[in-house]
């Protein structure tokens, strides 16, 4: 008797809480391998194309992909030499001129501490990359390990690690942040990212989970398997390699909603904490003066949003190239 | 049908304990609730030591964590920081964040299920094209630029709202709050019904009702919106939850007395037995939600029958 798939179901929906983190999954209930036989093209020179490669083609011809890998890339350019667009130092700041709007100079105005708004939104990018980029490398690296292994044995682990997954999901992000976050008095971005990795790898794993059970039922699979192939090897040559595309598409779209996550976390006072320079905390600060300088929440808040308009719509053409059913 | 609920409802014990236990151990490291009833002020050692054995705070971690679960289940949650019983913060929290959550969740029904329709429908058009551009900025925008853009422009400056909610939080003015909470899923609700209705739209009993002279509105509502449905009813099912527990942020841009402004009083102040007895209910709610969209599965899609 067929079941309702509600593991599977459930992973669109994760603990996310204002949407947060929420990630993008919405989209990912369509993310199933291609089928092997799928038409992936051939190559000028008539040579057939493999899965990446066919990817790579569309990719390269999708403005949107285009324009959000050029924002991506000059986002990772300011964030590690800042000073290229900057001169000024973000936490050298003059309280005469509070509040102050935008001069000759200082385009984007002064902050509640007079601080030049231009050089710390500059400044800020690198915190939020940073903290977006090691979330998803640790997420990712976590989630499709602990993942693969229970779709790959199945068995007792698998199911440990399916209600595991589930009691994660029971808890809401924003407030599983507010909890563990409020007693952290570090002022580095560590104690954060490892909560988002601690909350956020159920989620990857499920995915993972479930692209390497469709993957290893494989042909090409099996018939490694009758030729003796061991564990490692068939998990690392043959199954990884073909179910790597749906881990790779939630990571970039997670990566965004970490970036968001981390404002929202500084909003509310658990996040990042100054003198660390962030987005979240400036839009956190300036909240209270919105009405007579909303030109301090407006510069960072529209920076953040770029930037996680940017990795998820990377993740949206990235998904689009690697799925040929949607086409 | 019975024998799935049965066997839903016991595989609900495992995650229901597991949750409440890792909220419990995360509180546990949040700190020393006892100097959070004293406030700013130093505690006398003495009272401490008699307050820490009078609350059960001496006792290893497992030894309270049941003791307080036994207490849970005769229906007494504790008593928050001020004195009051826990389970009367949520009397008049809950109601609240209920009608908050009822509102975001009707603007996903109707506002997502009406935009992804269109859009299904229309894929490639413009109309699709920006409203998967408008979905995507709403998605990137955090929910909290959004919560304090709306308040400045509707709430300060053109004066259409009130910028902070009354305590009794009536219905019209939880109207924008609720859109707040409900952007960012909303945008999903459409994304995700698009995709629905384009994949279902090329199928073959959608060819077959057409062809057989069925009006166009009777093909979408009784044939193609109910298979549609079934992934967005999920998403809503399982969203339950995630508006609840997020409505921290909402809750606090728009000064609103629900289940968010507890909780963050109750981290603020220390107070455990608040913050582990409102998460507690928040789980609980979850896992029911998600029950119950399991069993709506079979409502709408007669296909799957439960063994």
């Amino acid at each position: 008797m067929p079941e309702p798939q509600y593991d599977d179901r459930g992973a669109i929906a994760p603990t996310g809480a204002g949407g947060a983190t929420d990630l993008a999954l919405s989209e990912a209930e369509t993310l199933e391998r291609p089928p092997p036989g799928s038409p992936l093209g051939t190559g000028p020179s008539g040579k057939p194309r493999s899965l990446w490669s066919d990817a790579w083609h569309d990719l390269r011809r999708d403005p949107v992909f285009i324009v959000s890998a050029l924002v991506i890339l000059f986002l990772v350019i300011i964030s590690i030499w800042p000073s290229l667009i900057a001169s000024g130092n973000p936490l050298q700041c003059d309280l005469a001129k509070a509040q102050e709007g935008s001069q000759p100079g200082h385009p984007f105005g002064f902050n509640g501490q007079g601080c030049d708004v231009y050089t710390r939104t500059v400044y800020g990018a690198r915190t939020s990359v940073t903290v977006g980029v090691c979330a998803t490398l640790g997420v990712a690296l976590l989630g499709s390990v602990l993942g693969s292994l229970a779709g790959f044995f199945g068995g007792g682990w698998d199911a440990t690690l399916s209600r595991l997954t589930d009691v994660f999901f029971g808890i809401p992000v924003v407030l599983g942040g507010l909890v563990l976050l409020s007693v952290v008095t570090s002022d580095t971005v560590w104690p954060v990212i490892g909560f988002m990795v601690l909350l956020g790898w159920p989620q990857l794993s499920r995915i993972a989970r479930g692209s390497v059970i469709t993957a290893k039922q494989n042909d090409y699979v099996q018939a490694a398997r009758a030729l003796g192939a061991s564990h490692t090897r068939l998990l690392l040559r043959h199954i990884a390699p073909n179910a790597v595309a749906p881990v790779i598409v939630v990571a970039t779209i997670a990566l965004g909603t970490y970036i968001s996550l981390e404002a929202t976390l500084s909003y509310l006072g658990v996040g990042l904490k100054p003198p660390t320079v962030s987005w979240g905390i400036d839009i956190s600060s300036a909240s209270p003066y919105i009405r007579n300088a909303p030109h301090m929440l407006l510069w960072p808040a529209g920076a953040l949003a770029v930037t996680v308009l940017a990795f998820i719509m990377l993740g949206d053409s990235v998904r689009d190239a690697l799925d040929p059913k949607l086409r | 049908m019975g024998r799935y609920v049965i066997r839903r409802l016991l595989q609900m014990i495992p995650v229901f304990f597991g949750a409440t236990l890792l909220i419990f151990l995360m509180v546990n490291v949040m700190g020393d609730p006892i100097q959070g009833l004293c406030g700013q002020r130093q505690c006398d050692p003495a009272t401490a030591a008699r307050l820490r054995q009078e609350f059960g705070l001496d006792k290893p971690v497992w030894q309270q964590y049941l003791t307080y679960m036994g207490n849970v289940f005769t229906g007494d949650f504790g008593t928050a920081f001020n004195g009051q019983p826990v389970t009367e913060l949520m009397a008049s929290a809950f109601p609240v964040t209920i009608r908050l959550t009822l509102v975001a969740i009707f603007f996903e029904i109707v506002i997502g299920i009406t935009f992804g329709v269109i859009t299904g429908l229309r894929r490639g058009r413009p109309v699709d094209t920006s409203v998967l551009l408008l979905t995507l900025i709403v998605i990137s925008v955090p929910t909290f630029v959004t919560g304090l853009l709306l308040q400045l422009l509707l709430g300060v400056e053109w004066g259409v709202i009130k910028p902070a909610v009354s305590p009794e939080a009536p219905l019209d003015e939880l109207i924008v709050p609720g859109l707040v909470l409900a952007s960012v899923s909303l945008a999903y609700v459409t994304r995700l019904t698009r995709t629905s209705i384009a994949e279902n739209a090329r199928s073959d009993y959608v060819r077959t009702a057409k062809a057989k002279g069925l009006p166009c509105h009777r093909v979408i509502t009784r044939h193609l919106l109910r298979n549609s449905l079934i992934p967005v009813v999920t998403f809503i099912g399982t969203d339950i939850g995630a508006l609840m527990g997020g409505a921290i942020v909402t809750e606090r841009i728009f000064n609103i007395h629900g289940v968010g402004y507890q909780l963050y009083q109750g981290i603020v102040r220390q107070s455990t037995q608040t913050v582990v007895g409102f998460v507690t209910v928040l789980v609980l709610v979850f896992l029911v939600a998600n029950l119950l969209v399991d069993l709506l599965y079979a409502v709408l899609d007669p296909r799957i029958r439960y063994a």
